[in-house]
């Protein structure tokens, strides 16, 4: 056994000695480098580029700018690739644009002898523009009169998608109903990973290969063929070690263009290395949204008619496109089912830096609204928290008509259960409502539920390779990606587990390598574990297969009276031994009768989806005068099915927790409203986070095994980013009365609102 | 052709005296990593916000992205590198980064581990909010840096033990 066992991390090793590699450790010393000139206005036409004094600097080797690159356009985001053009991502982007439509587009790029000199040229470079007006609020932007970023968007609308049922307008008529209504608002933040994008690219004969730090090695190679305009066999990509991605690597960033840099240098090593200040503006961040929900209640509590919409804001390109806005919408009435509904989701480009996906991808932004308002009704309501959702959210049995996803057991009401008791929910909600001095306590809550991978909105699939060494250990490859979430060790766990190896005899590879690496999607929509698992599963059983058949030539024991016990072959009538794997892989090699070098490869697509569950309480202490919140207690509980690794999934918990507190608490970036310059991009403004800023983490789990899943496992990765930003609001309401409604929830914006509401 | 200035940098990193030519506006982080492939010693903003290439500088901890490898002359320098024993054994922090599941991307990892050495050996015994003050110069994203403070804690009270 070893799948549940908390094993330690397979890569662990390697990352407290150093000798761990990352991308800009494999770079070798004499690379060229890369830097790129961003534009200093936010939207406008490029009319000229004068180059003479950057090139006329020492070390400088090539200039490329927006007028040099080639014509094609291509998508970002980090989707499999669809063969329907229907289903196509939009393809917004070229390498370098003559239309710069935010502050810090990419205009022109630099190869310089070294990064001194590259970055001497960059400023030296003088770019004429003609200015356009700019826009940088979503709704703002969807306007007659506002600019237009891109003309196949009327109104910048990117994308607008609805729900329609029952009928909301003849619902709202029914005599006796309460409506509560809200205004919620999300902020723009980024991922903050701590190893910034970086890639380097060379030529060897006419194919190009990039090393880069990247969630989706395979998608990133479409995508460098699509934007350079060569078959994608001629691309290579290489992902070593990186530091963290949370979804801003789920694109590919500036990989195309350092390949078609590397192109331009006679396929010379070039080097492209973002510095912290372009990974805040000119990378990805998460869609800012704002959500109107209006909801029409009976006295009892139940729920008449429902109406929502959301204005995200997009930034400039589409890179994931509607699927974020569409997302979040579509969580809503899922977690609280009602016969009559309106929504509304709208993706608004505007003239700020690109949205892209984020751990969550919308659901953070969603159940920051959803869930908020579950409170303002309880309010008006005078109704418990928990026993209003208890009432109202996803009853068991429940089923959805797109995913197929079923609510098998009580997930939610048993997370609930087990967040209430930890946090002494019910002594402390009545304790604290008697606060009523200038600080207060409060205690809040918030549930949600997420997805599992993909399908069947896209494609799901997964491709593993085994190979059987001389020593009956084996190597694993997998197309799915180690970003530092442990999926490395979870896929060793469960090859060992079916295989029935011990899992130290299990060599993962971590690395992928497109020309290597069997086809995979890579990390992201918590898809790895649950995607992985049919495939490591399914590989597994034919290695075992062809061991059982090469230990009956051996034996003359029928195959299916032999099984694999840790790492032993076993004859399962009487359990005897008949043999360690080890000695049966080294006859099978070297055999001179039957010489046979036994591996496994296989793709298993994977049509089902599984919902997760989970839940988030906070306690805080809110001092009134100051505006201040102090984080008293925290906890989340999920049911993601079983638990590959225990100690893993709980350190995966720990970090989406201090995510969700970010988002919730401290969080944004701000634009100058006359520039559209990004104020704070940089980690001593923006506030991330430090080891001072939350209590202890408390993760806790509910295991009810996924039915439909290899492992019983599911998504673990986004949901713990998810119920700490609403529980915290919720929390705060509970202490003051005041329903702050804007992210995040730091002085600046209590102020405002506890002045509002006359605490002030 | 504009001349660049070098200047000759002798110092002891990880226990061994060494020499070598640095262009005098690189910073320490350069001449550890390039020069001497210490690797372990990571580009997260330098510009001193994120921790992530900290290293012990005579003793003591600094963002060594913002410490120019010229000033180096004559100090002792230790990275994380230098924590292994004469045969490659683990030091008790990296063994307890690796038991407290206090590694994720691993991109923070080394600065974090070399902040814990100087918490360490100082002898103290700090509060565990004392811990969380002298961690926080380093930024991680994946860890929400529960397990990081549990490995130092745990690390510090088992040589408290010891030494009793």
């Amino acid at each position: 056994m070893s799948v549940g066992e908390s094993i330690r991390r397979v890569d662990a090793l390697d990352k407290v000695t150093g000798r761990a590699k990352y991308t800009d450790d494999l770079a070798d010393k004499c690379v060229l480098v890369a830097k790129i000139l961003h534009s200093n206005i936010a939207h406008g036409i490029v009319k000229k580029i004068d180059t003479s004094a950057a090139e006329a600097i020492e070390g400088v080797v090539k200039i490329v700018t927006c007028f040099d690159v080639p014509p094609y356009r291509f998508p970002t985001a980090g989707h499999p690739w669809s063969t329907d053009p229907h289903h196509q991502d939009v393809q917004d982007r070229v390498l370098l644009t003559q239309h710069v439509r935010f502050y810090g587009d990419d205009v022109a790029a630099v190869i310089a002898e070294n990064e001194v000199a590259a970055s001497q040229a960059v400023r030296a470079i003088q770019v004429e523009y003609e200015e356009l007006p700019f826009v940088l609020d979503a709704q703002r932007a969807m306007e007659p009169d506002a600019p237009l970023l891109h003309e196949a968007y009327p109104n910048n609308i990117l994308g607008h998608t609805n729900i329609r049922k029952g009928d909301y307008e003849a619902a709202i008529k029914e005599p006796g109903l309460i409506k509560v209504e809200g205004w919620y608002e999300t902020p723009t933040v980024q991922h903050c990973h701590i190893e910034n994008n970086i890639s380097y690219a060379y030529q060897e004969g006419q194919r190009i290969t990039v090393v880069a730090s990247t969630q989706i090695p395979h998608i990133v190679r479409r995508i460098v063929g699509q934007a350079l305009g060569i078959p994608w066999g001629d691309v290579r990509i290489i992902k070593p070690y990186i530091g963290g991605g949370f979804g801003n690597k789920q694109d590919a960033l500036y990989e195309p263009l350092c390949a078609f840099l590397c192109t331009q240098v006679g396929g010379r090593c070039v080097k492209l290395d973002v510095s912290r200040e372009e990974t805040f503006v000119s990378n990805r961040v998460r869609h800012g949204i704002r959500s109107h929900i209006i909801s029409y209640l009976r006295p009892d509590g139940s729920f008449a008619a429902r109406k929502l919409e959301c204005f995200s804001n997009q930034g400039a390109y589409a890179s994931h496109g509607h699927g974020i806005a569409a997302k979040g919408m579509g969580a809503f009435p899922q977690l609280y089912p009602c016969d009559n509904l309106e929504c509304d989701a709208y993706s608004v480009f505007t003239n700020r830096p690109v949205a892209g996906a984020m751990r969550g991808y919308g659901i953070p932004q969603a159940m920051f609204a959803n869930e908020s308002h579950i409170d303002d009704i309880c309010r008006v309501l005078q109704m418990d928290p928990i026993e209003f959702r208890r009432k109202n959210m996803m009853p068991v049995g429940y089923v959805d008509g797109f995913s197929k996803n079923e609510n098998y057991v009580d997930s939610l009401g048993q997370c609930i259960e087990k967040g209430k008791e930890y946090i002494d929910y019910d002594r402390k909600r009545e304790e604290y409502a008697k606060d009523t001095g200038p600080v207060r306590r409060g205690i809040g809550m918030a549930i949600f539920w997420y997805n599992t991978a993909v399908w069947p909105i896209s494609l799901e699939t997964s491709s593993c390779r085994m190979v059987l060494n001389q020593d009956g250990s084996i190597q694993l490859q997998m197309g799915e990606t180690e970003i530092g979430q442990g999926s490395d060790t979870a896929f060793a766990q469960m090859a060992a587990e079916t295989l029935g190896i011990p899992v130290e005899q299990v060599h993962i590879i971590s690395s992928q390598d497109t020309d290597l690496t069997p086809f995979g999607l890579g990390s992201y929509a918590s898809r790895q574990t649950y995607v992985g698992g049919f495939a490591i599963r399914q590989t597994a059983l034919l290695m075992k297969q062809r061991i059982q058949q090469y230990a009956s030539e051996m034996t003359r024991v029928a195959p299916f009276d032999i099984d694999i016990v840790d790492g032993n072959i076993l004859r399962t009538t009487d359990g005897r031994v008949l043999m360690t794997l080890g000695d049966l892989a080294t006859e099978a090699i070297y055999s001179l009768t039957h010489s046979q070098h036994i591996t496994s490869e296989s793709t298993y697509q994977i049509k089902n989806n599984a919902y997760s569950f989970g839940c988030g309480f906070a306690e805080v202490e809110v001092d009134i005068p100051l505006c201040k919140v102090r984080i008293l207690n925290i906890i989340n509980v999920h049911d993601c099915g079983r638990l590959i690794n225990p100690a893993l999934a709980e350190a995966q918990v720990h970090g989406g927790m201090s995510m969700g507190i970010g988002f919730g608490m401290s969080e944004q970036l701000l634009f100058d409203e006359k520039t559209g310059k990004t104020l704070n991009d940089n980690l001593l403004d923006y506030k991330l986070s430090t080891t001072m800023d939350h209590p202890d983490l408390v993760a806790r789990f509910v295991e009810n095994f996924e039915p439909t899943s290899a492992y019983g496992t599911k998504s673990l990765g986004e949901p713990p980013a998810v119920p700490g930003a609403p529980a915290l609001r919720n929390a705060i309401l509970h202490a003051t009365g005041v329903a702050v409604n804007t992210l995040p929830l730091n002085p600046h914006t209590l102020f405002a609102q506890f002045k509002e509401e006359g605490l002030l | 052709m504009h001349e660049v200035q070098y200047k000759l940098v002798k110092c002891t990193i990880n226990g061994r005296p060494v020499q070598t030519m640095v262009d005098v506006r690189a910073s320490l982080t350069d001449m550890l990593r390039n020069d001497y492939r210490l690797t372990s010693v990571k580009k997260g903003c330098e510009v001193g916000e994120c921790g992530a290439c900290n290293v012990l500088i005579d003793g003591e901890c600094f963002n060594s992205c913002i410490y120019l490898a010229v000033w180096a002359e004559g100090k002792n320098i230790r990275t994380l590198e230098g924590l292994l024993g004469p045969n490659g054994e683990l030091s008790d922090i990296q063994q307890a980064f690796i038991d407290e599941t206090a590694v994720q991307c691993g991109f923070c990892t080394p600065g974090f581990i070399m902040t814990a050495v100087e918490i360490l050996e100082t002898g103290k015994e700090y509060t565990r909010d004392e811990l969380r003050k002298l961690l926080s110069g380093h930024l991680c994203r994946c860890t929400g840096y529960e397990n990081i403070i549990n490995a130092v804690e745990n690390t510090m009270h088992k040589r408290l033990a010891a030494k009793k």
